[in-house]
This record gives structure tokens, sequence and C-alpha cells, in this order.
């Protein structure tokens, strides 16, 4: 068996975020970079499988990006994928879901994969389309937002998470391509001897331009912080000054102080 | 423009959301024509055309089938742009469609703007403006984003769909029911809720005593029930329960969408976080700037 995990690389979702020269992104400067917290769960899940099925599948993780997502594949090779495919593009947020998809497609046609693992989306643009672009130019079986994953002679059962706390059982047959939500499993920590061991994996560097056939569909015009509804008071400064001015608001305000 | 809106259908009934996507077209300015996977006893409320499967033959969650009829409509209806609910079934169904038509998808519509659609990113923190540049587009909006307060009437034309191709790589297999709740935060008068920004597990006892000391009841936002540290039967949002409190205290909870859409109707939401430009001070009509673990006990002390 092969397996495909596909991760994006995003930046700390703590930080401030500010728009770019271009006014369409935010500026990359100063801010932290990890892995997109779906996927995590996506070469978890991997993993797990590769370890059912006695370490007999090959694991590969691949990210598009520039140099910097070379630290989010390391990580994904340290947690038990066998090797990375470094897709090379110094400006991926330029790119619409659907280029990201056929990326992806092309890379994955040559390879032969029987199943793909990623995030449900990415926590930076949030499309939540990848996926299911991907498993739908491979006429592959998709299944979204799982919730609960178990494999047996070449069956998927998926748990899918639905709205209201109601799962949603599906089985899918290979090839397949399967997005992960929160909660899926707990990812690991690579350990120490792991990462030492991923400094060895291979790593493939492709150009962006030999995967990339497609036109975009959709574009962002603009990126700009959301309007401030107003009406709430923000309180700043020492915490014992904060704590009288809150019980004084909720005694005026609301009912629940007796 | 015409619009064909795609209208959910769950354990045998019409999901409300329908309403939503009629709003949002409105808003639009489309003229409307619905699509529904369900049955005659539980059309929409509405005078437009509705384009009817039967859910009996072609299921609930059954994407590779939905997509075709969805397709079938679509086209028949000459459709400029398909919109879902971005929803488990709407952000399932909506890219099968794109991909197929070729088309662009806008994914979690919040807002119309000049030259195009407005949606949350970067962890509700930041707004982009989307375009489609394909001739027709695929659009999924946000739960709860789009409402109407007139009363949903009118008696939709039926227009009978079907297709004979029944092939999927996939079977769907049945519903798992919601885990019963041992806590039941809708009748809380007070809610004090736990996010990550509490830091570990250790400290929800803190938050916990601020609830006791209110009178209230312990919630939490997803992460923390993910990380193990409070019971999922605590956790409110879309995937945990919706509250309406007279008092909603946020503790270290950034304010993701899915947390926000569960707790927005709460009469007073206070929120206690470090980073003033989380998403939680959007909904909350005080917004504390501290550190939750040095705040959190003061104002206990104070309750008490």
């Amino acid at each position: 068996m092969k397996i495909l995990v596909c991760v994006k690389q995003v930046p700390d979702m703590e930080s401030r975020f500010k728009p770019d020269g271009s006014g369409t992104w935010f500026e990359e400067a100063d801010l932290a970079f990890r892995m997109n917290e779906y996927d995590e769960y996506a070469v978890e899940q991997a993993v797990q499988l590769k370890e059912q099925l006695g370490n007999e599948p090959e694991v590969t993780v691949l990210s598009i990006g520039p140099d910097r997502v070379n630290e989010a594949i390391k990580k994904a090779l340290a947690m038990g994928c066998d090797r990375g495919a470094h897709i090379q593009d110094p400006a991926p947020q330029g790119k619409d879901p659907w280029q990201i998809a056929s990326i992806i497609t092309q890379f994955a046609q040559g390879e032969g994969f029987d199943l793909i693992f990623t995030g449900m989306q990415s926590q930076d643009r949030g499309s939540a389309q990848v996926g299911v672009l991907v498993a739908e130019l491979l006429g592959f079986a998709c299944a979204t937002t799982l919730v609960g994953f178990a494999y047996a002679d070449g069956v998927i059962t998926a748990k899918r998470e639905l709205e209201g706390g109601i799962k949603g059982i599906a089985k899918l047959r290979l090839p397949a391509v399967v997005t992960c939500q929160l909660g899926l499993n707990i990812p690991r920590y690579p350990t120490l001897p792991n990462i030492m061991k991923a400094k060895k994996k291979e790593i493939l560097a492709i150009p962006v331009a030999d995967l990339l056939k497609e036109e975009a569909v959709a574009s962002t015009a603009r990126f700009y912080p959301p309007a401030r509804k107003g009406g709430g008071i923000v309180l700043e400064g020492d915490v014992g000054n904060l704590v009288e001015q809150l019980y004084g608001i909720l005694k005026e305000k609301t009912t629940v102080l007796r | 423009m015409k619009a064909l809106l795609v209208c959910e259908y769950r354990e045998g009934k019409l999901l409300d959301s329908t309403y939503e996507l009629l709003a949002f077209a409105d808003r639009l300015g489309a003229e409307k024509a619905m699509f529904l996977i369900g049955s005659d006893s539980a059309l929409p409320a509405c005078s437009t055309t509705v384009y009817l499967a039967d859910a009996a033959k072609h299921g609930e969650y059954n994407p590779d089938v939905h997509k075709k009829l969805v397709l079938d409509a679509a086209q028949r209806e000459n459709a400029d742009c398909i919109v879902f609910v971005h929803s488990s079934y709407g952000w399932d169904l909506a890219p099968r469609v794109a991909a197929a038509l070729r088309a662009g998808q806008v994914s979690e519509i919040v807002g119309i703007v000049d030259g195009g659609y407005e949606v949350g990113c970067c962890n509700a923190k930041m707004r982009r403006t989307v375009v489609p540049k394909s001739g027709k587009a695929v659009l999924t909006i946000q739960a709860g984003a789009f409402s109407s307060s007139d009363t949903p009437q009118g008696t939709p034309r039926v227009e009978r769909i079907d297709t004979a191709d029944g092939a999927s790589p996939m079977e769907f297999v049945g519903y798992e029911p919601a885990e019963k709740k041992d806590v039941d935060l809708t009748r809380a008068e007070v809610i004090v809720s736990a996010g990550r920004g509490v830091g570990k597990k250790d400290n929800i006892p803190t938050i916990e005593a601020l609830a006791k000391a209110l009178g209230g009841e312990l919630g939490a936002s997803r992460p923390v029930v993910d990380a193990g540290w409070v019971d999922h039967s605590h956790q409110v949002g879309t995937t945990g329960q919706s509250v309406s409190p007279k008092l909603y205290v946020a503790c270290g909870i950034s304010g993701a969408i899915q947390h926000l859409a569960g707790m927005k109707k709460s009469d007073f939401v206070v929120a206690i976080n470090k980073d003033k430009d989380a998403p939680i001070g959007e909904v909350a009509d005080v917004l504390v700037v501290a550190d939750v673990m040095q705040f959190v006990p003061a104002l206990t002390a104070k309750l008490q």
C-alpha cells in the first residue's frame, strides 16, 4: 500500500496579522510557522495505519511552499512518515484551492497512491476544498471531517462529525481520500531519536512549475481585519482594578450577582 | 443572476438552514430555485421551484450520487451559482460539484461586498474578499450569517429529478446519536467556559471555582475537550451544545466561529483574554485584557 499525506505550513494563529504589500494576504515577517493543526491528525492517522499493517505501507508527506515548509515535512518524517516531497513554490498563497489540488493531483498520478490523508481545512485560508478536489480529480472515493477511522481488507470505516454531536458512519473502498477533523486521534510528539532518524530520510524537491497545469478559478481581491462591531467595553490594566471594574459592570448590567 | 440553493435533509427532516439560503439569495438579488433530496412531506415553505429527488432512493448522505443530481438541476435551471450551507453536508458536496463544473468555489461566505464575497480567514481573525473567475460559481455560506425576519411561506412548484446511476465507492451505514449529556448547559443561567488559553488541565479547577462562585456551570471550547481537559458534555459550540445563559464568561477562548455559533445568543458576554485582537472580542460586551490565571482567581475571591 502507498499512502500520501498532504500537509500545509501555517502561521501560529495567536499571531497578530497585517496585510502585506499586495493587500491580498498577510505579511510573513515576524510570523512563526507550524504544521496546520488539522494536518497533524492526518499524519498521525497515516502512521497509525502503517503500524497496523506491520510497517508495510510507504508513507509520503507532501507540502507546497517556500523552503520554510521543509520544517513541517521534517516534523512529519519524525512522526513516522518515510519520505518527503517538497513542491517548491515561493508564493502558494497566490494560487486558489483548485490549482493547489491540481498540483497535488499531478504529483499523485505518477505515484500510484492507494490512500491520501489530509486535514479537513487549513487554519489560515480555511476553504475546506483541497482534499475533496484532489479526490474528484483522481476519481477516488472521499469522506470529510473524520473523527473516527478504521481500516480492514481494502475498506475504510469512516466516522464523520455532523452538527450537534451526531456522527455519520460510511464505508469507503480504496483508493480514497479522507480529510481529518480535530480530535481524530492524539498526534504523537516526535522523539529525539526519531528526529535524528528523520534527518536521513529522503525529501524530493520538485519545482511547482513542473506540476502546475491549471489556471485559477477564484482569486483574493483583498485581505483585511474585520470591522469591529463596537459596543463592547475593553478593560486593560492592573488585575486588582480590572476585578473591581468588572464586578461593578456585572452588578449594574446583569442580574446574576445577588 | 440565477441561484440554485441546495437544501439539507437529515433523519427525515428538512433543516432550517434552508431559509438562510433563501435570505442569502435575496441579499444577492438573485432569481431562486431550490434543490432538495428529501421527500414530499418535508418541502420548504417558499414560492420557487424545488427540484426534488427522493431521499428514500438516493440516501441522505451519498455524495457521488447527490453530485450528479445537483449537476442535473443546475443544468436544467441554467444556474449561475450553486449555493450550499457551509456544513458537514455542504463542505463535503460543494467541491465535488465545483470540480465537475471547473467552477470557482468561495467557502464560508459571511457577507456580500463590492466586487466579491467576504469570508473569514486566520481562525476568524481576518477577512478576505474572494472573487470567482469562472462563468459559474459554487458558494457555501456560513451557518447563521444570513437570516431573514420574514416568516417563510408559500408552496413550491415541484420538479422531480432522478438518476438511474447509483454507482458509488461509498456506502452510508447510518447515524450515531450524540452522547448523552450529564450536564444540561442549555438551562444554565451562568456559564464560565475554559479555552486553550487556560494553559493546562491542572488549571481547569480554577475556572470551575469561578463558575461555582457565580452559581453557574463549567463550559469548554473544542480544543480543551479534544485535549481531554474537560468532558465532551461541557462543550459549547456547533458540535457541542448551543447555549443562551444570562451571563457567559469566556476564559482564554479565542473565539473560533464554531464556538461563537454556540454562545452568541447569551444575554451578556464577558471575555478574558490576553490577546486584544481575539475574535471573541467581537461578541463580548466586556473584554478584559489579562492573563486568565491571574484574573480569574482574583475575581473568584472578590465574589466570595
